[in-house]
């Protein structure tokens, strides 16, 4: 892994006249924080946006333990191609309750600033969008969760209010209100559908309908324990989560992790992306009434649940990683049956595939349903198959390079056309490339210990990390506090940028297609939500 | 088709009979009538409702689905409204924000109505915990329950089980 001081970002805004700071606290280097000026807030997103870096996230913190009682901080990170992740903050100060807004220049911020207008109770000014989003009208408005202040047991009583969702007078436009409570066994949301005829002309999502209060109840464990919670923040993608947690931590205190923790942990995170994509396979034939694949995806997937019990003491793989380790070993027998079981699967997808391929009724529903360009892809941000569907390939195995995956080489399917049947495409080739690299960690696993000792950093030092989980990049950044337990907590997960795609890929889209095309995203509301 | 014909002659019939569970059921509610019980026999209708799960436990009724478990093969079916079901299985501690649609789903159904709690989240908030501006609590504190299980999540057999021992017991 390249350990270099990341300049390029910090040279980039001084030439735009930025003054920047490197924060000494932050952690990894590779990834640092640069501490700007208030006023350059706006024109930094600004610049990122024209040197073409993508925006993984906005959020904002109140003032820690260096700089106790300075006020609330926002941070906003960036990611380049080549030149890989930069973090943004400022200084809000004590008194100042406001932000501008940097949609205009990133339209997936609008949904994170609205979260910390939730949260904080910080005015971002010059909005499009300036509607609650985790908080529902039933909060009073005095209820701002993440400030000190709030105490985390609070009973808010219940307020009155209704959604203001986005409305259309034209003649013959119905609308179709859905949710939350969805007819399949899925997570909570709502969305609005505007439509004409068979056509969707609008589709708005509301969430926030399992907000869990997540980054307020990781505030006081320490890292052993909070790796149990961050690996829950979206079930389906609990590895990834808990990776992106532990790798957070582990940077923050400068722990390295033995080479074959990070060849297991990848083992697991590849399996885990088999195994979803399997399942999201079947399941959106299964929304075209093609269920023998269902069924066939569905007995591959309990293969593998079973597997993974057998092996990794847990069917959905939970709490196998932990800050500085992986909780499981495998033997050089378990290493082989694991290598024998992958390639029979992928064998046995790859059979599939070709049934699917053949199916010209799935074909029908599946081609040119819901294009996303790859202009809007780059705008939007989309991560994970999402964008690399549309030719977009934003994959931190490649960027960040983190172990294993600096051992590996990674081939990103690359799509184009954006449609279900791209998506389809490249979950196909993933659960074959991800096989093929299961395989060739499991055949190279270096001999070591599978835990480092933990010891937690001092308070007040930050730690930031990026994952390619299944579903996309997971980012996560937290800060510790005294006594080594966690003060702060941010994580976003892909769904918060890639629920922006579905919107958009269904426009015009017939109303009995749109269940094809959200299973082709696949978005976590869990995740979203937090 | 024919190679799907072959692919399903090849993999044959995987359904397996049910073996025991894992995670501890509890039951907690009144027993039902017997007469209730017999008219439940052999068909039951269950609503499942996300009241903040991370989604681990839907997974896991998915798989309760699955050939290997086939949950159907003893008259369980999932419907999409609450009006024709028998039974609510809720998985999650309760979100505040999802309070009022869990009442106004439990609201909606022909009673009486049986109601599972699944997971460890429903049964005792988990690893989110009480103490949570965001939790309205445990399924129990907002809806009357029967039958409990627990597992983060609960494996399909424990479903099945717990499931069973709603309507048998």
């Amino acid at each position: 892994m390249k350990h270099l001081v990341n300049t390029w970002f910090a040279e980039q805004l001084s030439e735009h006249g930025m003054y920047t700071n490197y924060l000494a606290d932050h952690h990894p280097k590779q990834m640092p924080c640069l501490e700007i000026r208030f006023i350059d807030w706006e024109k930094a997103a600004e610049t990122a946006r024209r040197l073409e870096m993508r925006l993984v996230a906005v959020w904002a913190t109140e003032g820690g333990f260096h700089e106790q009682d300075e006020g609330t901080y926002v941070y906003m990170s960036f990611a380049h191609p080549e030149h890989r992740h930069a973090l943004v903050r400022t200084l809000l100060g004590k008194t100042r309750r406001e932000i501008p807004s940097i949609s205009k220049h990133y339209i997936a911020a609008s949904r994170m600033e609205r979260h910390i207008q939730d949260m904080f109770g910080i005015e971002v000014t010059n909005t499009p969008d300036e509607r609650r989003w985790i908080k529902h009208e039933h909060w009073p408005e005095y209820a701002y969760p993440l400030l000190r202040s709030f105490d985390r047991n609070t009973r808010m009583e219940r307020a009155e209010g209704e959604y203001p969702f986005v409305q259309s007078d034209s003649e013959g436009v119905y609308e179709i209100p859905v949710g939350p409570v969805h007819a399949g066994i899925i997570e909570p949301g709502q969305f609005r559908f505007l439509a004409v005829g068979e056509q969707i002309l609008n589709m708005e999502q509301r969430l926030g309908f399992v907000h869990k209060g997540i980054e307020k109840s990781m505030q006081g464990r320490t890292a052993e324990q909070g790796v149990r919670l961050a690996a829950r923040v979206s079930g389906d993608s609990t590895v990834g989560h808990a990776w992106a947690f532990a790798q957070a931590c582990e940077y923050a205190a400068d722990i390295r992790v033995s080479k074959r923790t990070s060849y297991l942990r990848g083992v697991l995170c590849e399996r885990e992306r088999m195994v979803n994509h399997i399942g999201d396979i079947g399941a959106i034939c299964n929304d075209a009434a093609f269920s023998f694949m269902h069924n066939q995806c569905l007995r591959l997937r309990e293969d593998m649940a079973r597997q993974h019990a057998r092996l990794f003491g847990h069917r959905l793989m939970m709490d196998t990683i932990t800050p500085g380790g992986v909780t499981i070993d495998l033997s050089q027998q378990e290493s082989s049956e694991l290598i024998d079981d992958t390639r029979q699967l992928a064998a046995e997808v790859e059979h599939l595939r070709t049934i699917y391929a053949d199916n010209p009724s799935i074909q029908e529903r599946v081609i040119g349903s819901g294009s996303v360009s790859i202009s809007d892809a780059r705008d939007i941000g989309l991560l994970g198959y999402a964008g690399r569907a549309s030719g977009d390939y934003p994959d931190e195995r490649i960027e960040e390079a983190y172990p294993p995956y600096d051992d590996l080489d990674v081939n990103v399917p690359q799509g184009k056309l954006g449609d279900v049947a791209t998506r389809v495409w490249v979950r196909f080739e993933e659960i074959s490339d991800s096989a093929r690299m299961i395989i060739q960690l499991l055949e190279n696993l270096p001999e070591g210990d599978i835990q480092t000792q933990w010891h937690a950093p001092e308070a007040g030092v930050s730690g930031f990390s990026a994952i390619e989980a299944w579903r996309g990049e997971i980012a996560c950044w937290l800060r510790f506090g005294e006594n080594g337990v966690i003060d702060r907590y941010f994580v976003r997960d892909p769904s918060v940028i890639n629920w922006l795609g579905l919107e958009l890929a269904v426009r015009e889209v017939p109303v009995p297609d749109f269940p094809l095309n959200n299973k082709s995203f696949n978005c976590s509301y869990s995740g979203n939500d937090v | 088709m024919m190679r799907i014909l072959k692919q399903l002659v090849k993999v044959g019939t995987i359904t397996e009979p049910l073996g025991d569970a894992n995670n501890d059921i509890e039951q907690v509610g009144e027993k039902l009538e017997p007469i209730i019980r017999k008219r439940f026999a052999g068909s039951l209708a269950i609503r499942a409702v996300d009241a903040g799960s991370c989604n681990g436990c839907e997974l896991e009724i998915h798989a309760a689905n699955n050939a290997y478990y086939d949950i159907e093969r003893f008259g369980i079916c999932f419907t999409a409204s609450p009006r024709f079901a028998d039974m609510l299985l809720v998985t999650g501690p309760v979100t505040r924000n999802m309070e009022t649609a869990l009442k106004m789903t439990f609201d909606a159904m022909p009673q009486p109505a049986l109601v599972v709690a699944m997971g460890d989240c429903a049964a005792n908030c988990g690893v989110f915990g009480r103490d949570n501006y965001a939790i309205a609590g445990a399924v129990s504190d907002i809806i009357p329950v029967d039958v409990i299980i627990h597992g983060c999540p609960p494996t399909p057999t424990d479903i099945i089980r717990g499931i069973l021992t709603a309507l048998e017991s």
